[in-house]
This record gives structure tokens, C-alpha cells and sequence, in this order.
């Protein structure tokens, strides 16, 4: 177990980066505390594949240098730096049964016998594998591969820190669900420090403490899940986080009121002026729809019924606003919107603007 | 107007398809939802005819195509792994099936621009397809299947690859998409929030066969079998065995009040499915069946929480809005609304299930 | 994946079906038809029975050919699979070398065959050769004519020279197939060069190196025409494996009857051979179906 420190680190894989935009992961500074469970969550090409494998040592940053515990380990190699990684498809020794998969880098390491036994054994009964223990490991189904794949990572003693890589992507959607919630076990269980890469927003918010966003090489915000949902520090966050995300639309922000289209919606405090592009992020989960009263006309454009809720896709003046209603709940013909105002966000230049003041009354 | 009748296939001595009969109308969009090997992709080639079925008929508006060649039929098929050209640009990479129709080149020019468009493809037209990201490869193989005008239309999980915020958009434009065509679109997926996205119809598979096909929201809310329920669950569904008796369900934690109209129904056990967002944390204000049971696991994904419990052998998911922390060990009560179970009999049929009332 | 049913596809086949049945399906009838068979000449011809396959399985001169090819092709296979695998194993996998390496691979492959045999018979020679005049310059006696050792070394060594690049190639291919996390997740669980050899690689290639052993295994045991111009065969008998033989019995002695008769058995040993090979390879180290432990 150990604590990872990246400092300063960035990295281009150009020869010879000039501007911001060679550089595919940007100067990131962060410290990872021992033991936590911690997700790189962001769309393909934002860079968290290449943090990972800068902290696994499959490759070296142009800038900067990471630690582990303190040490220096930037020009460590992969297997000097006592880490685990479970990759995107399942990576076995096809002629071994699982238990001689599970033994293998504990044999590589000279582990007495009788010790290797009882920890691949342990082992075994962690991952819920034990009437296969003597099959050869080809024979298994994917996520009991994936689950080997952890485990040779587990069974070691000397394992700092557990990268994922995107482990559920060859996984059906059925096992995923049980494979998922067995990982936050695992986690509980052993107290490795563990870092999930993925692009899949549920996956990084079931698994992790605390979720690292990234876009376009740079990290957006670093924040528990509730954070994250609640009070997104940047359009993209609120966008990508949810299903349906976050809406945002553009307005006009004088006090405590903002200006949609003509109508006004309450906020939840006073704002100072706002210069720039002006933003209201309100989250589809917070809009309610009346047949009759105030709030500000919209019309439906589709409805998607999945079971425990609907998804409705309204326009506002050419904008879309999607909302979310409970299992049971009607859709009014010409419905009226209102707005949480304790769940609305303001944007500006698409960062969060928080209040000056409460709002009276609030 | 496609008609599959009684349509196996077996290789060697498995059945990859038994005994499946669908009728898909012109202008539908219907969705195959199954586990991975459950048929979807042996069923879609049988339809698209690079298979022939080793029983049974398959009929495109009451001719047998069985002998039609592939390529002389009116089919359109779009894979999971983003199939094109990799040496043309992408205007080539749409073009290329009006090119084999030889259909001249003013009409290929208008054709493919317009495909292009609705695929927001327009700026990357002279690009080669390796060029680009998976998202834009997958709209040319989408932008070329549109434009061959076929009357069937066959995605086989189409957006399994793609970023998953990709996926929501992509899954929005596209029932919209190939709906203006008129064609029969079939659309196999893994994933049943997937199914309820897009609507439709959908057809449940299983090891091969059809186990319900209906409109989505029906076969939902009123799955045939357990096994259609479990294949239409995500999270899976809660299942608890339960005995009859008199008025009253009874298993290993208590005893629940039968719901009205099925006071009715003979003694006996009984697989009872509860969904994970009809187990209640807080006692609701009707009846309900109280259970209590040690948490093993929470997660929390934004806006909801999903809690674990174990007691003896029953398992069961809760899933909850907002965020609730709850520690793990604690013993917990959690309540079930009898009115929300599907109740299936010995043979896994379902006897009952929860009317979906509109308030 | 099963074609629908379509008679034009005979058409396309009819230049091929005329061009095998004349190349190959009527002179094997024709040979069938002498190995039955007896004449003395004047096409005058006496029904046999099965006298010349008795007799050719019984003859001591079949029996010497056989061993001979029998023991070449182990020699052959032992050097040129394991040498083959080593070289995939060093050839790079990416970079400015790998068509290069590719390439020079490649050119023994493309030399006509009797070229090969001429190159080394030149080579060997103590007179012109290199390797014959370099070999009595150190003060090794090397002839390759009169001596039966030195015959079949330089044999043998004209074929690894030869044929071990197909070899090489073919599991070239299997290697570079392999994705990169294997590597990875061997790093990782710190596998020595050895253990990733012996589970990741060979696994992996077990596809390439079973077609590579059939393949060197049909090819060495069929040889003709690079020993045939070597060494036509001797010194004495010491060189003549089966296929010269048989074209001696054949063609020099113009015994057709029986020299139909050993080429028939000659197919038929390959056949079987290839098949048993085959079968074996195929099924060894598959899981046998569902062995659940309790």
C-alpha cells in the first residue's frame, strides 16, 4: 500500500511538444492517499489512459516526476514499482489451471511453498472461484477471467497499488453489475489502493471514493460522487456525470433572479455581477412539470418510458431540456417547468459561479 | 414485411436457434435483448441470409428469400466493431453501395451528401476512415447503411464500442434516423435500459429462443416468464421463493398479504420477483412486508444509492434516490409493497404482475 | 459460413477441374492402373494383382529408401522448428528493420530448388567451392562425393539453409499477433524470459507451428531435387531416399509395374502419417468437455 504523489507531471508523446496542445496529458498535481478507491473518469482521448500507464511505468512522462510513499520511482520499470493491472480483456496463461494462474507471481518471487498454498487458497475463496480451481483457466467465462486477472495481483504481499483499465468493458451487462459491486468488496476487504480508468459514469461513481474527471488531457475536478452530482465546478462534469446529464442552458443573471427566455427563475442566493457567457445548470432529476400554475412553458418533443422513470425531452425557445419523471407520474400536454432552486448551478465561461449571499427567505 | 417461421439453426449437435417465428412490420423498430450467445447475432444473420436456417422459412412480404443469394437482397447490416473501407475517405465508404447498384453518379453525389448530413458526417468527408475517432467510424458505417435504402435494416450492437455518453446521443438520432426510411429495423443489444430507450418492439432471447416479443414497455412491465424478466432486468431483479397459503405469501422472514386479485390462485411455491426500486428503506404508507437483514455493500452513483443485504439465503439489490449512507453490517429493516411483486408459478410462468398505474 | 446455393459457381470451376484432371487425376489413374499390373514392353500388358505391392513391402532396397527418409525428416524437423522459433524470436517487431528482416527471410524461399542443389554442389566442391577449398584449408576432410557422413551433413544443412525461413516466417506471424498486455501482465507478475516463452508465446503460436511442422514434415519427406543434384544419390546408395528411388526404378530401369506400386505406398505413408500428425496436434492440450470439480 503506498501513496501516490504525481508532481508537476505532464506528458506529450511528440519529440518535441511546443504548444499546450501537444501535450496529451496536461500538468497535473495531486496527491493520492494510501488505501483509497479512486476512479479516472472521461471520454476516449482525455488522457486517463495515459495517466495510467504513467503510474504503472508502461511509460515514462516527458515532465514531471510521481512517487510512491515519497520515493522517486519516475524511471522505475513496471515490475520494480509493485503494482497490479487488470486490462481491458481478460490477460491469463492459457495452459495453467486457475490455481497455477493464481500461484504464478508468487513463484516468480520465490514464496515458500506452503505460503503460496495458503494464500492462493485464501485467494480463491475471495473470488468466489472455488469449484473451478483445477480447470484450466481457458475454459472460464470472461468476467471469471477478469476475476483471475485480479487476482494474481491480489495474492502478492508487496502490491502498492491495483490499476484498472477499464476491467468491464468485455463483460455482459448482467455479470458487470455482480463483478462491479464485487470490486468495492474487495476493496473493503483488503485496503489496496485501487484506481479504476473508465468512460462509463456509473462505474466510476458506484466504485470510487473519490472520482478524478478528465477532459482533453487535464483534470476538471477531483470529487466524491455527491460533489460531483451536486455541484459540478465545470460544464463538462455536469454534462458527463448522469444519465440524462446535466442541462445547461444560457441566461441572463441579475441578483437572485436569472432570465430564461423572458421568464425569471429563482436562485438559491444573490449573484455579483457576471460578465462572459452565462450559463444556468439545472439537473433533469430537480425539474418538476405542472398542467397549471406558474413556470415557464415548454414543449414536448419525445417521451422514453424505461421502466422506473421517464425521460421527457422538452424545448424552451430552441433550447432542450430533458426531465426526469418518477414511475407513475403523467406528462401534462402543455407542461409548466419550475425549477429547484436549491439545485441550480451558475456557470460562467463554463465554471461555477457560487452565491454571495443566501437568498432572502432561504 | 418480414416473417421468420419456425426457423432453426443447428450446428453440430446445438441449437443456435430453435424454433423462433417473429412477424416485424414495415417501418418498425424492433430490438433482440439477450445475453451475449443468446442467439441475437445467429438470428440476424438468418435474416440477413449469410446463414441458412436448418428448418423453417423466412419470408420478405410473402415471398420465401431463402434462396435469394445475400447480395441480391435488400439488406443493410451494421457491426459492433465499426466495419468500412479502411482505404477510402468517407464519402467513398458511403458511395460504395450505390456504386455496385450502378446508379449514376448526380444521383450517388445527392444521396451520399445527404446521408452525410444526417450523420453529421459533412466535414470529414474527404477524410480516410482510419483517421478518425471510433464515434465518426461507426456513423459512416451507419451513413452507408442508410443510404443503400434497404427495406431491412440490421445494427448488431452498434454502439457497444463507443464512449457511453456517445452511446445517449447516438441512441437518440438514429430510431429517428432510419424511421423517416420506412424500413424494418432490427437492433440487437445486450443492455435492457438500451431496449427501453429506444422502444419499439422488442423480442427477449434466451439459449436460442424467443422467450416474449411485444412493444418494450409491455414486455417490461409484463414479462411472460422469469427468464424475460431476469433478461429485462437491470439491476437484476430481487427473486424470492415463496409458499401459499390461504391469503398470505410466507417464507423465511415472515408473512406477506396476498394483493387482491390473486387470493385466487392455488397453494403452493411460488418465485416471487421484486424490482430493486420497489424495496423500501422507509416503511411506506401502505401494506407491506417488512424484512430485516445485514447490509454487505452500498454504492452510491449520484443521485441514487444501490444496498446489498444478505439474510441466510436470501439476497436482495434495494435501490434508493439520493444518497444514503448506511454502514455495512448494520442490520437493517427494508420493506416490500406486495402490490409491486411479479409473481411467477413453478413453471417460472407469470401469474401476476403490477399494474403500472398513471396518477 | 454457409453460401446460398448458386449453379454459377460451376462454371467458374470448369478450367480448374480440366487442368487438375489432366495434371494430376488421369496420371494417377494411370499409375494405379500399372501398379496392377505387368508388361515386357510392346504395351503388351498381364493383370498382376497385388504381386508388386508384395513385393515392394518386402524388398530390402524399399525398406533401406524408407528409413533413410524417415531419419532425414526427424534430423530436419529437430533443426529447423526450434532454430525457426529462435529466430522469430529475435526479429523485431516494429521499426525501420522489420521489412528488411522480412525480406532477407524470404529470399532462400524464392530460389528455384535445383539452383540450390547446384549452389551447394558448387559450395561443397574442394576445387571452386568455398566451403570445400575453406574446409581442406583448415585440414578437415570434407568430400561430400566419396564420403556418406559428409553427404548427408551437407544434405541437411542445404535444407535449414533452405526451408528454415518458412519456418520463421510462419511463426513470425503468430508472434506479432500477440496483443501487448500479455507482455504487460508478465512484467507485472515478474515472469522470467523463459516463463513467457514457455506460456505466452508458445501457446500462442501453437496454430502457426502445427501447419509448420506438417508443412517441413510433407516437404522433407517427399525431397527430391536439391539431393538428386547434390549428390544424384550416393555416394553408393547412401543418399537415396525414396523419391529417387522410385524415379530410378521408374525411369532408369523403366520397371513401371512396381515402381507404381512403391509410389502408391509412398503416398499412402504420407497420408497417413500427416493424419495422424494432425489429429494428435490438434487435440493435445484442448480441456476435455466439462470436467466439474465438486
Amino acid at each position: 500500500m503506498a501513496q501516490i504523489t504525481l508532481d508537476k507531471l505532464a506528458h506529450s508523446y511528440l519529440p518535441h511538444p511546443k504548444t499546450d496542445a501537444d501535450f496529451a496529458l496536461k500538468e497535473i498535481d495531486h496527491v493520492w492517499d494510501d488505501g483509497g478507491a479512486y476512479a479516472l473518469l472521461g471520454p476516449s482521448g482525455c488522457g486517463k489512459t495515459t495517466l495510467l500507464n504513467i503510474i504503472s511505468g508502461l511509460l515514462v512522462p516527458s515532465k514531471g516526476k510521481i512517487l510512491f510513499d515519497e520515493r522517486d520511482i519516475t524511471a522505475f520499470q513496471p515490475e520494480q514499482r509493485n503494482i497490479a493491472q487488470v486490462f481491458q480483456f481478460p490477460v491469463i496463461y492459457d495452459t495453467m489451471t486457475v490455481r497455477q494462474n493464481l500461484e504464478f507471481p508468487l513463484r516468480n518471487r520465490n514464496v515458500p511453498s506452503d505460503e503460496i498454498s495458503k494464500r492462493v487458497n485464501e485467494m480463491i475463496d475471495i473470488l468466489d472461484l472455488g469449484g473451478k480451481a483445477n480447470r484450466k483457466a481457458r475454459g472460464l467465462t470472461a468476467d471469471e477471467k477478469q476475476k483471475i486477472s485480479l487476482g494474481r495481483g491480489l495474492v502478492r504481499y508487496d502490491v502498492n497499488a491495483i490499476l484498472f483499465d477499464e476491467p468491464l468493458t468485455v463483460i455482459d451487462p448482467h455479470m458487470k453489475w455482480q463483478l462491479r459491486t464485487k470490486l468495492k468488496d474487495l476493496h473493503r476487504q483488503l485496503g489496496h489502493t485501487m484506481i479504476y480508468v473508465t468512460h462509463d459514469q456509473t462505474e466510476a461513481l458506484t466504485f470510487a471514493d473519490k472520482v478524478v474527471v478528465m477532459y482533453e488531457g487535464e483534470v476538471v475536478q477531483i470529487g466524491t460522487p455527491e460533489e460531483l452530482f451536486d455541484e459540478p465546478e465545470h460544464t463538462f462534469v455536469g454534462y458527463f456525470i448522469g444519465s440524462p446529464g446535466m442541462n445547461i442552458i444560457p441566461t441572463e443573471v441579475k441578483g437572485s433572479t436569472a432570465n430564461l427566455g423572458g421568464h425569471s427563475v429563482e436562485l438559491k442566493g444573490a449573484y455579483a455581477h457576471l460578465d462572459g457567457k452565462t450559463e444556468l445548470g439545472i439537473r433533469p432529476e430537480f425539474i418538476s412539470m405542472k398542467s397549471s400554475g406558474s413556470g415557464l412553458p415548454a414543449k414536448v418533443t419525445s417521451v422514453e418510458d424505461i421502466g422506473r422513470f421517464k425521460i421527457v425531452r422538452t424545448s424552451i425557445e430552441n433550447h432542450n431540456l430533458n426531465v426526469v419523471l418518477n414511475e407513475g407520474e403523467s406528462v401534462p400536454a402543455d407542461p409548466l417547468l419550475s425549477f429547484d432552486p436549491a439545485r441550480i448551478n451558475i456557470y460562467q465561461d463554463d465554471h461555477l459561479v457560487r452565491p454571495q449571499s443566501k437568498a432572502k427567505g432561504a | 414485411m418480414l416473417e421468420i417461421q419456425n426457423v432453426s439453426k443447428k450446428v453440430g449437435n446445438t441449437f443456435h436457434i430453435k424454433n423462433v417465428s417473429l412477424r416485424l412490420e414495415k417501418g418498425s423498430l424492433n430490438v433482440l435483448l439477450g445475453p451475449t450467445l443468446s442467439g441475437k447475432t445467429s438470428l440476424m444473420r438468418l435474416m440477413a441470409g449469410l446463414d441458412r436456417p436448418t428448418d423453417g422459412d423466412i419470408l420478405m412480404n410473402g415471398e420465401s428469400v431463402l434462396k435469394t443469394p445475400v447480395q441480391k437482397r435488400n439488406v443493410a447490416m451494421v457491426y459492433q466493431q465499426f466495419i468500412n473501407y479502411p482505404a477510402f475517405t468517407v464519402y467513398e465508404n458511403i458511395a460504395s453501395p450505390l456504386r455496385v447498384a450502378r446508379v449514376d453518379e448526380q444521383s450517388i453525389d445527392k444521396k451520399v451528401r445527404e446521408a452525410a448530413d444526417l450523420m453529421k458526417l459533412t466535414p470529414y468527408l474527404d477524410r480516410t476512415v482510419l483517421n478518425l475517432s471510433g464515434g465518426q467510424q461507426q456513423r459512416t458505417a451507419l451513413a452507408r447503411a442508410l443510404v443503400k435504402g434497404a427495406e431491412l435494416v440490421l445494427l448488431d450492437e452498434p454502439l457497444a464500442n463507443l464512449d457511453y455518453k456517445l452511446r445517449e446521443e447516438l441512441r437518440i438520432e438514429l430510431p429517428r434516423i432510419f424511421a423517416e426510411t420506412g424500413a424494418i429495423f432490427v437492433y440487437a443489444t445486450t443492455e435492457p435500459q438500451e431496449a427501453l430507450l429506444l422502444g419499439g418492439d422488442t423480442a427477449t432471447l434466451h439459449e436460442g429462443q424467443v422467450s416474449q416479443f411485444g412493444s418494450t414497455i409491455d414486455v417490461h412491465n409484463t414479462p411472460a416468464n422469469l427468464v424475460t424478466a431476469q433478461t429485462f432486468s437491470d439491476p437484476p431483479m430481487n427473486v424470492i421463493s415463496m409458499r401459499k397459503q390461504g391469503s398470505e405469501f410466507v417464507f423465511s422472514q415472515g408473512a406477506a398479504p396476498c394483493p387482491q386479485d390473486v387470493t385466487g390462485l392455488a397453494d403452493g411455491m411460488y418465485s416471487i420477483g421484486v424490482r430493486p426500486h420497489h424495496v423500501m428503506l422507509k416503511k411506506p404508507a401502505g401494506k407491506s412486508l417488512k424484512v430485516e437483514a445485514t447490509v454487505t455493500t452500498t454504492e452510491i452513483a449520484g443521485s441514487e444509492t444501490f444496498v446489498h443485504i444478505n439474510e441466510d439465503d436470501l439476497k436482495m439489490v434495494v435501490l434508493t434516490h439520493g444518497v444514503h449512507r448506511v454502514g455495512i453490517g448494520d442490520k437493517i429493516p427494508v420493506y416490500l409493497d406486495p402490490t409491486k411483486f411479479f409473481i411467477f408459478d413453478g413453471q417460472e410462468a407469470l401469474v401476476s404482475a403490477p399494474t403500472v398505474g398513471v396518477a | 459460413m454457409e453460401k446460398t446455393y448458386n449453379n454459377k459457381a460451376w462454371l467458374l470451376v470448369i478450367p480448374v477441374v480440366v487442368l487438375v484432371a489432366l495434371s494430376a487425376i488421369i496420371p494417377i489413374m494411370t499409375v494405379v492402373n500399372y501398379s496392377f499390373q505387368d508388361t515386357f514392353g510392346k504395351n503388351v500388358f498381364f493383370w498382376a494383382g497385388t504381386e508388386w505391392f508384395i513385393d515392394v513391402l518386402r524388398s530390402e532396397r524399399f525398406h533401406d529408401a524408407l528409413g533413410r527418409n524417415l531419419l532425414f525428416s526427424f534430423i530436419i524437423l529437430c533443426i529447423e522448428i526450434p532454430l525457426g522459433i529462435a529466430i522469430a524470436l529475435s526479429m523485431p517487431k516494429r521499426g525501420i528493420w522489420v521489412p528488411i528482416c522480412l525480406v532477407l527471410m524470404a529470399l532462400p524461399l524464392l530460389i528455384p530448388w535445383n539452383v540450390v542443389g547446384t549452389i551447394w554442389q558448387i559450395f561443397g566442391r574442394g576445387d571452386i567451392g568455398l566451403l570445400g577449398y575453406a574446409m581442406s584449408a583448415i585440414g578437415i576432410e570434407y568430400n561430400y562425393t566419396s564420403n556418406v557422413f559428409d553427404a548427408w551433413a551437407t544434405i541437411i544443412i542445404m535444407d535449414v539453409w533452405h526451408w528454415t525461413s518458412l519456418v520463421v516466417l510462419l511463426c513470425y506471424a503468430g508472434l506479432v499477433s500477440i496483443p501487448e498486455a500479455y507482455y504487460q501482465a508478465a512484467r507485472i507478475d515478474g515472469a522470467s524470459k523463459w516463463s513467457v516463452f514457455r506460456y505466452i508465446q508458445l501457446p500462442k503460436m501453437r496454430g502457426v507451428l502445427i501447419i509448420a511442422f506438417l508443412l517441413r514434415f510433407m516437404d522433407s519427406f517427399m525431397i527430391y531435387t536439391e539431393p538428386f543434384v547434390l549428390t544424384g544419390g550416393g555416394p553408393g546408395n547412401s543418399t537415396t531416399f525414396l523419391s529417387i528411388d522410385l524415379v530410378k526404378q521408374a525411369i532408369g530401369q523403366f520397371d513401371l509395374g512396381p515402381a507404381a506400386a512403391m509410389s502408391l505406398i509412398y503416398q499412402l505413408i504420407v497420408l497417413l502419417i500427416c493424419y495422424v500428425f494432425f489429429t494428435v496436434m490438434s487435440n493435445v492440450g484442448t480441456d476435455k468437455p466439462e470436467e466439474v470439480e465438486k
